[in-house]
């Protein structure tokens, strides 16, 4: 069972006003935008920590209900809150920390084995807080809002204090604590790779306004996104891993629009992965060329063609023939070419073009 | 022997005072750490004030308000409370405004050092405000406890001017150290001044040796 959550809340500080709304069920909701948009005043609103006026539901329970003088102290909302430093507690060890959030949670949740094995905290259990690694103390932070048994996750820039190996540690217990755990979890960033890597849904956030929100490939694929974006503007896409070529060291991926071809992916056949692909790494070809030294030509269609920065256009495509009736509409690719390129090519909605993929970013 | 019992009623007052000082001066200190109200600055120069009077004048402002006819020994007469100037009453009252800057300003760093970050973190994790005083700042501002006892044990051993004022220097009442010192050197008895003094620069000397030398371990290592 997940919790559902709803939000719809504003405040104000000093000159900055942040006015923004919310729904999950589930998943993962990532909270984007650059700095200075509102995302961390929204999370600690959401965790009580900062005041705000309007209404936070979490499964019909208020936590938040200005209208009818509701508003809970943090320590009543049942959160799980991992901060952008950890914020260990610094006179505990290990233990001492995530004992902390366990002995005062109420209700039901995941029990101690079940989160000191998944996150690997065994060894550390006995460690002084101080003595441990960048990477560790965000485990131990994310164990210690585990046990806690909240009702609804909250991280902030939780990757953003990592160097690179502990990043690879801590992405896929991130992208997968919301379902294995059935918690909703709201996360804020202001990286475009992890909200693309960890995300389910999004919700653009810029200068305290909701600019955008929904499922992420339809939030990243957006107008306005693509090209507040600019340079790396681009798509994100579901696909299958359907086959490794060892002796070439590749993998082909099937995806919406047919099979694309990628660097040997370190993933077993069947699973799932997400395709990220930029805007400029797509070109636009009248005919598939044979004597290429590209791998993935797609057939596609023309769309929408979309004023982009001076002298270049976003194209938007969708799969050749791959839309069977009373399917949901298949994910868009989009690539960036200039305006003159555009006209030559006569491009326009309806338009048959091959669609020349030269880079994809894979991520699980 | 009167020193012996200037001694005693030295480190009675200086220990009583202590205690209650402590008792006091951590809501104020907490207060000074956490409040956002413009009556912050008001309440910091209140409790600073003892740093910068002479005690003379301290003295004399006490000695008029705690006197049977003053503001506060009226209305403590009025209670049924003895007579509080020239007692042991009035002494521990006198030290305790004497010593608060000694108290409140320890505690109110150690409360700053402590930050929000500790407390966010536990408030989310469930903890009430005051489980998160208890479980938080108590443990992370020990340093602070620790040099504030100190501090005010050790500057109330060593008062002088307002003792004199309040509490008269009456043998075996409210005589300390300092005014028991003072009374030798009047009488010209050097020898016992010399006693009293030299064992008081001891004792000051360790004091502070402990705090420099010990006084570390008390701390938590901070992040």
């Amino acid at each position: 069972m997940t919790s559902r959550l709803d939000v719809e809340v504003a405040t104000r500080r000093g000159d900055f006003e942040l006015a923004a709304a919310l729904s999950a069920s589930g998943g993962t909701t990532v909270v984007f935008g650059p700095s200075g948009s509102g995302k961390t005043t929204l999370l600690r609103a959401l965790a009580g920590l900062e005041r705000a006026e309007g209404r936070i539901t979490v499964d019909g329970e208020a936590w938040l209900d200005s209208a009818a003088g509701v508003d809970l102290p943090p320590h009543r909302r049942a959160v799980g809150y991992v901060f952008q430093h950890a914020n260990l507690l610094p006179h505990l060890d290990v233990s001492g920390n995530l004992r902390y959030g366990a002995r005062r949670a109420s209700g039901s949740g995941p029990a101690w084995d079940e989160v000191i094995d998944w996150l690997g905290l065994g060894p550390l259990v006995e460690r002084p807080v101080d003595g441990l690694s960048g990477g560790e103390r965000q485990r131990v932070a994310l164990g210690r809002a585990l046990l806690r048994r909240p009702r609804l996750l909250l991280f902030d820039e939780p990757l953003s204090a990592l160097d690179e190996p502990a990043r690879r540690t801590m992405a896929p217990l991130l992208a997968r604590v919301s379902s294995r755990f059935g918690m909703p979890l709201v996360l804020v960033t202001h990286s475009l790779d992890e909200a693309v890597q960890l995300g389910d849904r999004m919700v653009w956030l810029d200068e305290g306004r909701v600019r955008a929100a929904g499922p992420l490939a339809d939030v990243v694929a957006g107008a306005d996104f693509l090209r507040w974006r600019g340079d790396d503007a681009g798509v994100v896409v579901a696909a299958m891993v359907a086959e490794h070529v060892d002796s070439d060291w590749l993998t082909r991926l099937a995806g919406p629009w047919g099979d694309l071809w990628v660097r040997r992916q370190d993933r077993p056949v069947g699973s799932e992965v997400r395709m990220r692909i930029l805007a400029r790494d797509v070109s636009l070809a009248l005919e598939h060329e044979a004597g290429s030294t590209l791998l993935n030509q797609i057939s596609m269609r023309v769309t929408a063609v979309e004023e982009s920065a001076a002298g270049q256009v976003l194209v938007r495509l969708v799969g050749d023939g791959g839309a069977r009736t009373g399917e949901p509409p298949p994910a868009p690719l989009v690539a960036r070419i200039t305006t003159r390129s555009a006209r030559r090519l006569e491009l326009g909605p309806g338009r048959p073009i091959w669609a020349r993929v030269k880079a994809v970013a894979v991520s699980s | 022997m009167g020193d012996a019992a200037a001694v005693w009623l030295t480190a009675r007052l200086a220990l009583t005072t202590t205690v209650l000082l402590l008792i006091v001066g951590t809501p104020v200190a907490w207060w000074l750490a956490r409040t956002r109200s413009r009556l912050r600055p008001v309440v910091e120069a209140v409790t600073a004030l003892p740093l910068v009077l002479p005690p003379t004048v301290l003295g004399f402002y006490l000695l008029v308000l705690l006197a049977p006819a003053g503001l506060f020994g009226g209305a403590w007469a009025a209670l049924g409370g003895d007579r509080l100037v020239f007692s042991f009453p009035g002494l521990v009252l006198g030290s305790m405004v004497y010593s608060l800057p000694f108290v409140v300003q320890p505690l109110h760093n150690a409360f700053l050092a402590v930050g929000d970050g500790p407390l966010e973190a536990a408030a989310t994790l469930g903890a009430s405000p005051w489980d998160r005083f208890r479980t938080v700042v108590l443990p992370l501002a020990r340093p602070g406890f620790f040099t504030a006892a100190v501090l005010s044990f050790a500057h109330t051993v060593g008062e002088f001017g307002v003792v004199l004022m309040i509490g008269g220097n009456i043998p075996g009442r409210t005589r300390v150290l300092s005014t028991a010192i003072y009374s030798h050197v009047e009488a010209l008895d050097y020898a016992a001044a010399h006693r009293l003094a030299g064992g008081l620069l001891v004792f000051a000397f360790a004091v502070l040796l402990a705090v420099y030398a010990f006084g570390r371990r008390f701390e938590t290592p901070r992040l």
